[in-house]
């Protein structure tokens, strides 16, 4: 018995200069980043804590978008931040991925403004736009004075947008573009559409601008999901754009694919921070909360929960990490995001819901962000390729066998 | 004009440090982060340059780590840093660190030298006034705001009595407190920008100090125990007379 006992004892005693890195990152995964990935993740956490979690759950309640935090985020340099030039900070991939984690570890709705303005919005001005339209808007959308939004999902063609009806048709110097589009993350509040329509070449980039004749735009109300952050639909009646308004780099659907790539990426990273936000919470919720005379932490299904959810946030971790070297080193497949944003978005919405148990009752109240996490998850988990599109994009790659159709 | 600003790396007042009890010194084993009480000086820095033009230059003394602190004010816009982080300096006391801090600032072209009140770790609060001393130049403390006017220096000062101005002539040492301005975020660009910046490693040699370091310094921490637990407050339940009771109580201790 005794020497059962020392036996266990040792296994629990390492060496004193031995530390156990944090509850929420066990496998100092985050050693990995370069000391500006890490100033990136300090300012913005610091950012986060400072600015956006006493305001967020009010307007999450009330449904408002938290129109002063885009001074913020763009006074830090975080839309476009892993583009070059053109007013963008030009950060590695890494950086990128863990500032996505930290301002979702405030809020998915905040996480989904940047990656909308910076991965769908700027990134293809960037990569397939004219030099005048670069000129034109990505400084000012780097600067948060300008909005953007994507514009691919229709009401009837959602994971698979090649069926789009939006189209657009050469009309003398120009085009006239028809159609309409829905679930467009800051759809109304935006200064400039990315709008994907069928054309008879195939799928065109349009940079529709707000105030352009024939184009409006009306909100989804009634979210119970990302109500921080604005849903809308746009719809264009016979819309005339000139030709300087076409995106002039691609044609077919590796246009908008690619962007969807871009943000993905960012969202395997970003929906870490919403489960970390929602474990810490539980942790410190559990070590507080007494019940049968006892702090719950105590209790052995407490502690199993949180030992599975430490267990996902390091395999998560370590998944974005390693997504973000191959990223970073030019070597980054479409199907290896697929396989990350499943995975982690996954993780995270599990962590979510174990950590509302922990909670008890007052995991439902926005008194704690445990809910609110939860809820937007909800949202991450269909927008950017459902789980079930994602599935299939890795079951395809594995068994080389099309499941889509 | 152009300011240097003294900062200093400590451990993260976020999840509370805990002292080493065979060196007596704070152990720094967990997150390090710049002093938040720095980053008012910083910004303070930053705000001189930015009307008066010249440029901010951090000091630091401290381990190795340190750099990271270095790294964030660059990453706020000081344009250079200066490191000194030789282990001879291990332990030093206020006296030695404010002769290091000193040595390194005769060497900046200065006009203006910032500095927190006090530490968020060491919390002696007198490396700025001793290195006012060694620079023989005015020591204007405690700073709730600052303006500069040609070679003129104005400060308000908060103190028990009320709010003083206090002008003094350049060059000076300043130090401010929390709430002199709202410290910046370093920007993105900012952060990738900053490897760029010159960053100066001098050592004890570099800086002609012949005896510094824990061996030599005039004092020595020799014993530490925890502070006494504060003895638990009263809990006045409210049963119709919590209001009476408290005012009473209040009155008593000569409070109203
Ligand atoms: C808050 C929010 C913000 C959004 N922002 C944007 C935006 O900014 N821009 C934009 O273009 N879009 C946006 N979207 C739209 C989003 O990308 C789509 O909702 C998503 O692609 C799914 O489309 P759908 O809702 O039409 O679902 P459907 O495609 O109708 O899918 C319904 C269900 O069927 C499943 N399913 C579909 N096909 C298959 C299959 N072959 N095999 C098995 N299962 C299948 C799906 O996985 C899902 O479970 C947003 C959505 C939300 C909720
Ligand atoms: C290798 C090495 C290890 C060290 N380890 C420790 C340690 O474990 N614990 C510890 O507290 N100190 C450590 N120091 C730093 C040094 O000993 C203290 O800074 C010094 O004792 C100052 O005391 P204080 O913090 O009470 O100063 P205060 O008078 O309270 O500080 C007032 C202001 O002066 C400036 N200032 C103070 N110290 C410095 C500094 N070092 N560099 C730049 N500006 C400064 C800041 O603006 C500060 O806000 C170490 C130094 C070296 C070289």
């Amino acid at each position: 018995m005794a020497c059962f006992n020392s036996a266990v004892t040792t296994a629990q005693s390492p060496p004193a200069t031995l530390r156990l890195p944090a509850a929420s990152d066990l496998y100092a995964v985050d050693d990995l980043l370069s000391d500006d990935e890490r100033l990136i993740r300090d300012t913005v956490r610091a950012m986060v804590r400072e600015r956006v979690l006493p305001v967020i759950a009010d307007h999450f309640e009330a449904a408002t978008f938290p129109h002063q935090l885009v001074a913020e985020v763009a006074g830090l340099g975080l839309l476009g931040m892993h583009l070059t030039g053109y007013g963008c900070a030009g950060t590695s991939a890494v950086g990128y991925g863990i500032a996505c984690e930290e301002l979702e570890a405030g809020d998915s709705g905040l996480r989904s403004f940047v990656s909308v303005q910076g991965s769908l919005a700027m990134f293809p001005i960037h990569a397939y736009g004219s030099e005048e339209q670069k000129q034109k808007f990505l400084p000012e959308m780097a600067a948060g004075s300008m909005i953007g939004c994507f514009g691919l999902t229709e009401a009837d063609a959602g994971s698979d947008p090649g069926r789009m009806r939006t189209s657009a048709r050469r009309a003398g110097e120009g085009w006239v573009l028809n159609g309409s589009k829905m679930w467009i993350t800051n759809g109304s509040i935006a200064d400039l559409a990315v709008v994907w329509a069928a054309t008879e070449d195939g799928v065109r980039g349009f940079i529709v601008e707000r105030g352009t004749p024939g184009f409006t735009t009306s909100d989804i109300h009634r979210k119970l999901s990302l109500r921080a952050s604005v849903t809308s639909e746009l719809h264009f009646d016979s819309v005339y754009l000139p030709e300087t308004a076409a995106l002039p780099g691609v044609t077919g659907m590796r246009g908008p694919l690619s962007c969807l790539n871009e943000a993905r990426y960012g969202i395997a990273w970003g929906a870490l921070g919403a489960g970390r936000a929602c474990f810490e919470a539980a942790v410190e919720y559990s070590s507080t909360r007494r019940m049968f005379d006892r702090s719950i932490a105590r209790f052995q299904l407490t502690q199993a929960k949180l030992a599975t959810m430490a267990t996902s946030l390091v395999q998560g971790r370590l998944v974005a990490h390693r997504l973000g070297t191959l990223k970073d080193s030019g070597r980054l497949h479409p199907v290896q995001v697929s396989l990350a944003k499943r995975a982690n978005v996954r993780a995270a919405i599990d962590i979510a819901r174990e950590a509302r148990t922990i909670l008890g009752a007052n995991g439902i109240t926005l008194e704690y962000p445990v809910i609110r996490h939860m809820n937007n998850l909800e949202s991450v988990l269909t927008y950017e390729g459902t789980e079930e599109v994602h599935t299939l994009i890795l079951g395809k790659a594995i068994t080389g066998e099309d499941a889509f159709s | 004009m152009n300011v240097v600003v003294c900062i200093k790396q400590v451990p993260d007042p976020n999840s509370p440090g805990q002292l080493d009890p065979s060196t007596h010194l704070l152990k720094r084993d967990g997150e390090l982060v710049l002093d938040p009480g720095d980053e008012f000086g910083v910004e303070a820095g930053l705000q001189l340059v930015e009307k008066h033009g010249g440029q901010v230059t951090v000091v630091s003394m401290g381990p190795e780590r340190g750099l990271d602190a270095v790294r964030k004010a660059l990453a706020m816009g000081a344009a250079k840093g200066v490191l000194i982080s030789d282990d001879s300096l291990r332990g030093s006391d206020a006296l030695t660190t404010a002769k290091v801090l000193a040595a390194a600032i005769r060497k900046q072209d200065f006009d203006v030298v910032i500095t927190a009140t006090e530490s968020t770790d060491g919390y002696t609060g007198v490396v700025p006034q001793m290195i006012a001393g060694l620079l023989d130049i005015p020591a204007v403390t405690f700073a709730k705001s600052v303006s500069v006017e040609g070679d003129k220096l104005t400060a308000q000062r908060q103190t028990e009595t009320g709010i003083e101005v206090v002008e003094a002539t350049l060059p000076v040492v300043l130090s401010v407190t929390a709430g002199v301005n709202e410290p910046r975020y370093p920007s993105l660009k900012g952060i990738m920008g900053a490897k760029q910046k010159p960053l100066d490693r001098p050592g004890p040699a570099d800086l002609n100090l012949e005896d510094v370091g824990g061996a030599s310094t005039g004092q020595r921490i020799t014993a530490i125990d925890s502070a006494p637990e504060r003895a638990a407050g009263e809990i006045i339940k409210d049963e119709g007379e919590a209001a009476k009771r408290i005012v009473d109580f209040l009155a008593d201790k000569k409070v109203i």
